[in-house]
């Protein structure tokens, strides 16, 4: 018996050292290493047309974030995959904006972090790294992100977005993407003005403060354009979720919804639209593909952060709490840039709104419009309540809190819009 | 046409060599490996680098090996959870959600609060983790139950429990315990988490970034304990009895029903301590998604481990290696082709103990054409 034990011990032990050996195999005929060395020359060579984004341990298709001598060390924490054609890829559209845009800079990501699990060993592993400055996009990844900050005083973590900050090297980063969402909700009343349907949804996310404050925001638009519209509210509890995201965009297109509206990840409502029908996508500038998706309310956090590096790599970033506008050039209406075409269901709207909605957009950008005049007074909401009296605006505390969790608002964001014709969710 | 040589394969008639079982895991293991660096190196990838990689990742240096090592706690204990229920051939598929129970039932001792967070630690600690065994042997009696009573299959019952787990977790965090309408409990205040070697990183500074905590230490005590009672108790010769011929277990008189719902006790009580834990030592609040599958993953190492549970840790720490190592690797998902390659190669090689196989001489003269 002790003998087997024994020998079970020892085998094992065996496959440990065979960890080194999993290099090893490669290792010692000289033909695999001769070609992996011409594999390596390959890209390299290649390397100089390829542009964006090569992190610097080749690995061939693979990459393996580490650190590159001489240049600043950017690094990215996503919670989904790169390419996810929503939230995660406008982060990593971004990266690749920093690595083209600022000079002498190196970045790299680490994809599909689980968030409570594996985020605080990853964003360590990429401190221990020597990385000077890690992003980490998504909402679980807040106190791994303190932690690790407190540990590396040197490297500053901008976590996106959540509610901490140490004042030093961690910071919080979110922007004002209300504004978007109230001249989406311009396009979205127009087009259902247009088509004699006055019924509009709202796929929304958590009972959170930003989930009502962008659905207002959404509703204000839409009153704009269309008065008598009024809007319909599905609640998912998750940001990315293909199946449920769909599920929840055909309820509102079966209850007679013309147009949806998203706050999560993927482009659902657009691809779950009947014809005749229309969606509203978000996050990804791209995922605004098919033809039933009116616009898509997009992140552009490039110019933002590139912003940050070179603050940091001056020695000039604190990390406190940071709320861009939008006219910093981070967000933006797909179909209404300089060289971008309007999709087809927007092209179609009447003339005159059409003029309305791009003469407010680029107020917006301008910065000749922002986020509290968004929410600026009259508001009612729907239970026929004055919540913002004529001449008075909310201020960031009522945009971004709830009594419920602690805030010091006055008008907290817990009402829903006149047009809303949604129950407010239960806080307990 | 006929070769000199007959494959001869037979099956075993008798017992096969001690030490087999261990060579072919191992030898499973290795192919897996050279498997795996010929599909890396087919999809242009450099298979040396990546060796090297994860070498340094997960063994080239303290903060590294800690890394993995808290990896491989939870890893070790799912495994162990599985092997004991494979011992007695019980497929419990249910560690994922005797997991989250065990998690949920140790958070109860913080937001209830069962203890203040400065009651003593010792008391704090051992609270959470007889609540987390608790939690996750509750989970292990229902499909015991009812698979020793009404014969339901456990395969159906501990799978279907998974997600009835994951979706209870979700209704706590969500409804009742959510921090600012997160998918989150608030954080568990320092009284209630696991003592860490960065605890102590003040007077020793090279432990800054040191996470090994002390569930490490209690999951190679639960790998000693499940050994005992493997190799040196009377029940575990009687779960193993059981497992081999449950006819002739229940000829010597041995109560099977109730040895089915004891060891899927001791079975989800293990991934229940899991559970305890990953929130206590490593998450330090309840949430969502607090295992990425480590319940699943604990069957493949129970298997690969060939249920030994001193094997279990060394398996753990190599699967605790590929994850660490793995997610380093954009895009991401290397680590589960390689642990999905381990596994098919390890359940193959099981041929080799049912079979002997070997090249034996034709005796009849090789006459060419003769077959064709």
């Amino acid at each position: 018996m002790s003998n087997k034990r024994l020998w079970s011990l020892l085998a094992l032990l065996l496959v440990l050292v065979m960890l080194v050996a999993a290099c090893a195999p490669a290792a010692t005929p000289a033909p695999a290493a001769d070609q992996s060395a011409s594999a390596q020359d390959t890209p390299a060579e290649e390397a100089p047309a390829q542009a964006p984004a090569d992190t610097s341990t080749d690995a061939g298709t693979y990459q393996i974030p580490t650190t590159e001598e001489g240049k600043y060390n950017v690094a990215f924490v996503y919670v989904g995959p790169h390419d996810d054609g929503g939230w995660t890829q406008a982060h990593d559209q971004a990266r690749e904006f920093v690595e083209n845009n600022v000079a002498d800079v190196h970045t790299a990501y680490v994809e599909n972090v689980a968030e409570g699990a594996d985020a605080e060993q990853v964003i360590r592993s990429l401190a221990r790294k020597g990385f000077d400055v890690i992003f980490t996009t998504s909402f679980g990844f807040m106190d791994a992100s303190e932690i690790v900050a407190s540990e590396f005083p040197d490297v500053d973590i901008i976590h996106i977005s959540g509610f901490k900050a140490n004042g030093e090297n961690f910071g919080n980063l979110m922007g004002s993407m209300e504004n978007m969402k109230y001249v989406a909700g311009m396009v979205a009343g127009a087009r259902a003005k247009a088509d004699g349907n006055p019924k509009l949804g709202y796929i929304a996310t958590f009972p959170i403060p930003e989930e009502l404050r962008l659905g207002n925001a959404f509703g204000l638009g839409v009153e704009e354009t269309c008065p008598e519209c009024t809007i319909d509210v599905r609640w998912i509890f998750t940001w990315h979720d293909p199946v449920l995201e769909k599920e929840a965009a055909s309820s509102l297109f079966d209850s007679g919804a013309q147009v949806v509206m998203t706050g999560a990840d993927t482009p659902a409502p657009a691809e779950a639209a009947p014809d005749g029908k229309w969606g509203i996508t978000y996050d990804y500038q791209y995922n605004c593909t098919n033809p039933q998706c009116l616009t898509s309310m997009y992140w552009n956090w490039g110019p933002v952060y590139a912003n940050i590096v070179d603050q940091s790599r001056n020695g000039e970033y604190v990390g406190g709490w940071e709320y861009f506008d939008s006219d910093t050039g981070g967000m933006g209406l797909f179909g209404f840039g300089e060289d971008e075409e309007l999709m087809p269901g927007v092209a179609s709207i009447p003339e005159e709104d059409l003029a309305m909605i791009k003469e407010t957009y680029m107020k917006f950008l301008s910065g000749e419009l922002d986020r509290f005049d968004v929410f600026s007074g009259p508001i009612t909401d729907n239970q026929g309540n004055l919540v913002v009296p004529e001449g008075v605006s909310l201020k960031q505390e009522d945009l971004d809190g709830f009594k419920e969790f602690g805030s010091e608002c006055e008008t907290c964001m817990y009402w829903w819009n006149e047009n809303i014709s949604a129950e407010l969710p239960s806080l307990d | 046409m006929r070769l000199p040589v007959d494959l001869v394969v037979e099956k075993r008639t008798e017992d096969y060599p001690k030490w087999l079982p261990a060579a072919t895991s191992l030898a499973a293991v290795i192919l897996a490996f050279i498997i795996s660096g010929i599909i890396l190196k087919l999809i242009g990838g450099d298979p040396v680098q990546v060796g090297k990689f994860f070498w340094s990742a997960t063994f080239g240096s303290v903060a590294t090996i800690s890394d993995t090592l808290v990896k491989a706690t939870p890893l070790i204990l799912v495994g162990l959870a599985c092997s004991v229920a494979f011992r007695m051939k019980l497929w419990n598929i249910g560690a994922e959600g005797q997991f989250y129970m065990g998690a949920f039932f140790a958070s109860l001792v913080v937001l209830v609060p069962i203890l203040p967070p400065d009651a003593p630690k010792p008391l704090i600690l051992l609270a959470m983790a007889v609540m987390g065994m608790i939690g996750g042997a509750i989970w292990g009696f229902v499909p015991g139950f009812l698979k020793a009573k009404f014969a339901v299959s456990e395969i159906i019952t501990t799978l279907m429990l998974n997600y009835v787990a994951i979706l209870w977790n979700n209704f706590w965090i969500f409804d009742r315990w959510s921090e600012g309408g997160f998918q989150m409990t608030r954080l568990f205040e320092r009284g209630y988490w696991l003592p860490r070697l960065a605890d102590y990183a003040r007077e020793y500074p090279t432990l800054s970034g040191i996470t090994l905590h002390l569930g490490f230490v209690v999951a190679l005590l639960a790998a000693v304990l499940v050994w005992w009672i493997f190799d040196r108790s009377r029940w575990g010769y009687e779960i193993k009895l059981i497992g081999d011929n449950p006819n002739a277990a229940r000829y010597a008189g041995l109560n099977i029903a109730r040895n089915i719902i004891l060891v899927m006790m001791l079975s989800g009580a293990l991934a229940g301590l899991a559970g305890m834990s990953e929130i206590s030592g490593v998450v330090h609040r309840l949430q969502e998604r607090i295992s990425p599958q480590y319940g699943f993953t604990g069957i493949i190492i129970a298997w690969v481990a060939k249920l030994n549970p001193f094997a279990v840790i060394l398996v753990s720490i190599l699967f605790g290696a590929l994850i660490v190592a793995g997610r380093e690797i954009q895009p991401s998902g290397l680590a589960a082709m390689l642990q999905g390659i381990i596994l098919f190669m390890v359940i193959s090689s099981d041929v080799l103990l049912r079979y002997s196989i070997r090249l034996q001489r034709t005796t009849t003269p090789v006459t060419a054409g003769s077959d064709a």
